[in-house]
């Protein structure tokens, strides 16, 4: 029992990030028509978003280091310490979530500056031609981000309070054994209220809304006298730092490296897939199915009956679903259809 | 449209063995003549080739060849290592299996089109990778690598001699496949497949493919069922991938799963769209200049970027060096990953497109009515 519902904590919290990621990529699919597979790499930006902020937060200088009296020692010490002292310690200790501010601005910018630049003239262009060009970007992006930060993971830590496990146990009334990191706990909540932000968004506000008319027939849209093209550029947009916050809390996770979007980028598309493009509640839904799909799969248990299983479950669950219902799980009628 | 007459074909095909057999000779000036290279040049042919079959016909994008590549390998090295050193057997066994796994693959795929096809191909690449990672390592030896060892079996060899000291080397019939001997296999092999690849374009089977790709609904309702010829290119293209990884693993006997990761099949993709999709030389153009300019560049450091500079004065090379050094060494696919972006946006037709609009030009100006029909046949694809 406790076992099972560690697992489903794993898979909620794996399920949050295919269904944050996904969710992004379903919005440039089902609004834009376009197939993006720099996705990937948006999410990877979005953790280097954390990491440079970090590395902003800790300039740092050489000063003496008194501790050690013998001989002259230097350390270095974060400019923010020696300004704030104690406040600026605390303020690099809470780089990580401190940095969903930073990102916000730099990934919409981002954003617009890719579909300006380059998405917006493929859009009448065929599919092929999209995944091509978009699967070009996703290289320049992964080689600079390789270019300035190297090729090695960097460990980013969580805030000290958080980096302990949480009794959550005892809360549902199981063992006392059952604990569950912190930090997990914190992203799967941040990806929900992500997720509701979104749809709220979209949903509940007039922008929001004649953005999902534009979704289900641009053209009548762009007749009535509003600027579709404008709305898009802003949807992408949204896409963009949906994703990088994605990327940004998974950073103390998963240490971010320059080849982790291209990981993620077949597993978003299969996500998107398997919900039903152009669907967005199909995309979250699919997202938390897979995820704890795949952590169940890596029970040992499991695996001990059929080996393997867990490194192949999600492409193995998307093949079936294409091919048993060819639209995904909540596709609509007519989104990418040929 | 003109149909070419085998006449023409054959002539195409001469010069074509006669480019491909001479590279030694001719790619010398180009600082490229090393046997190493030449081999990359054909067996990436040979796949490029392949995958020109079913893209550049059909137009279903896979995103998943680069498994068939793996298991061709896999094959091979296995071959070597049970059987013989000889590379007959080894490529044969890569390209029925391959072919065997391509149909599998094909007959699930294939069952739907556009970005779906693309995604299940991935899917299965991406199951093939993983695999080969984790469970499959008694087959893969995982991470490692598959390599040759000297205590294997190699029922064949052991028939005619004892085993020697130290790793035997593949050869074709005592033809090393090392140095410039393997390079004339792979190349005598390109050329067979390259000849085998034309007779697909100009036969009616490769004229139901090019049917498929500009409109698939008007080819089922006049009467066709699409998919068995989708499925008969799917595979053809599979073996030729298959082909393409024993060869990779004849010239150096070592399999990775690497090798079989989705961004390898983009590679594939890359080279097929630089060259000209659809074109018959155009995937042999982009294999030739992507791995040439692989080699060059990523061989350039930054010492070497400093002399090329020399002649600048210093603080303007030094902006010249920071500013072009993240392109080469490891930075390669950077470049790549540009010139990708710059081609798909500028030159969708690929190379063959650019000679094309160029012959246009000049033709304006002295109209030849036989100029080279071939290439005139190509036009109208690579246009969109």
């Amino acid at each position: 029992m406790d076992a099972i519902f560690l697992q489903l904590l794993n898979g909620l919290d794996k399920g949050g990030a295919y269904a944050l990621i996904a969710l992004g990529l379903t919005l440039v699919f089902g609004t834009l028509g376009v197939v993006n597979f720099a996705h990937g790499a948006l999410f990877m930006l979005g953790a280097f978003c954390s990491v440079s902020f970090y590395k902003l937060l800790t300039i740092s200088k050489q000063v003496k280091d008194e501790s050690i009296t013998f001989f002259d020692a230097f350390k270095e010490q974060p400019y923010l310490e020696i300004w704030f002292g104690d406040f600026g310690t605390a303020i690099i200790d809470f780089a990580v979530p401190l940095s969903i501010l930073f990102a916000i601005p730099v990934m919409l910018l981002i954003g617009l500056i890719m579909e300006r630049g380059l998405i917006r003239h493929f859009y009448k262009r065929t599919h092929a031609e999209q995944i091509l060009v978009t699967f070009g970007l996703a290289i320049v992006l992964q080689e600079l981000i390789k270019s300035f930060f190297g090729a090695n993971p960097i460990p980013m830590p969580p805030p000290d309070i958080v980096s302990g496990s949480a009794p959550i146990g005892v809360l549902f009334g199981l063992s006392e054994n059952v604990v569950y990191p912190w930090w997990r706990l914190i992203y799967l909540a941040f990806s929900g209220i992500v997720i509701a932000g979104v749809f709220a968004f979209l949903n509940m506000t007039t922008y929001g809304m004649v953005v999902r008319a534009g979704m289900m027939d641009r053209e009548t849209v762009g007749l009535l006298g509003i600027d579709v093209e404008r709305r898009f550029t802003v949807v992408f947009g949204l896409a963009a730092v949906v994703t990088g916050l994605a990327g940004v809390m998974y950073t103390p996770i998963l240490p971010p490296d320059y080849h982790m979007g291209m990981d993620f980028l077949v597993l978003s598309f299969v996500v998107v897939v398997v919900g039903g493009m152009g669907s967005l509640g199909g995309a979250v839904a699919a997202g938390f199915l897979l995820g704890i799909l795949q952590s169940f799969a890596s029970m040992n248990e499991i695996k001990s009956i059929f080996p393997g299983i867990d490194q192949i479950i999600i492409y193995l669950v998307a093949v079936i679903i294409l091919l048993v219902r060819p639209r995904g799980l909540l596709g609509r009628e007519g989104v990418m259809e040929d | 449209m003109k149909t070419p007459t085998i006449k023409n074909d054959i002539f195409v095909m001469l010069i074509f063995s006669a480019v491909i057999l001479t590279m030694p000779i001719w790619m010398e000036p180009l600082g490229a003549s090393y046997p190493d290279l030449l081999q990359k040049f054909a067996i990436f042919g040979i796949f490029a080739v392949g995958y020109n079959i079913l893209f550049g016909l059909t137009g279903y994008l896979s995103f998943g060849h680069a498994a068939f590549l793996g298991v061709g390998s896999y094959t091979a090295v296995w071959s070597f290592k049970l059987l013989t050193m000889n590379i007959l057997p080894a490529i044969i066994f890569s390209v029925l299996l391959s072919g065997l796994f391509a149909m599998l693959i094909g007959f699930i795929t294939l069952r739907r089109s556009g970005i779906y096809f693309s995604i299940l191909t991935l899917a299965f690449a991406q199951m093939f990778y993983n695999l080969a990672y984790s469970v499959l390592t008694p087959i893969t030896n995982g991470e490692t690598g598959l390599q040759l060892a000297r205590n294997d079996p190699r029922v064949i060899d052991r028939l005619f001699s004892e085993a020697g000291e130290g790793l035997p080397s593949t050869d074709f019939f005592g033809l090393a496949m090392s140095g410039y001997s393997g390079f004339y296999v792979c190349a005598v092999i390109l050329i067979i497949t390259f000849f085998i690849s034309q007779r697909i374009f100009h036969s009616p089977f490769g004229i139901k493919l090019r049917a498929i790709k500009s409109n698939q609904t008007r080819m089922k309702y006049t009467g066709y069922n699409t998919r068995p010829y989708l499925l008969t290119a799917f595979v053809i293209s599979g073996m030729y991938a298959g082909l393409a990884g024993g060869l990779m693993a004849a010239t150096d006997p070592l399999a990775g799963a690497e090798r079989m990761q989705w961004t390898a099949s983009g590679e594939v993709v890359l080279m097929t769209i630089l060259g000209g999709v659809g074109t018959l030389i155009g995937p042999m153009l982009g294999v030739g200049i992507i791995k040439y300019f692989e080699n060059i560049f990523s061989a350039l450091n930054e010492q070497a970027l400093h002399q090329a500079y020399a002649f600048m004065p210093d603080w303007l090379a030094n902006i010249m060096v920071a500013i072009t050094s993240p392109f080469v060494g490891e930075g390669w696919h950077l470049t790549l990953g540009a010139l990708f972006v710059l081609i798909v946006v500028f030159l969708p037709g690929g190379i063959m497109e650019g000679i094309n609009m160029i012959k246009k030009r000049f033709s304006k100006k002295t109209p030849e009515p036989h100029s080279d029909s071939l290439k005139k046949k190509v036009a109208p694809e690579t246009g969109k």
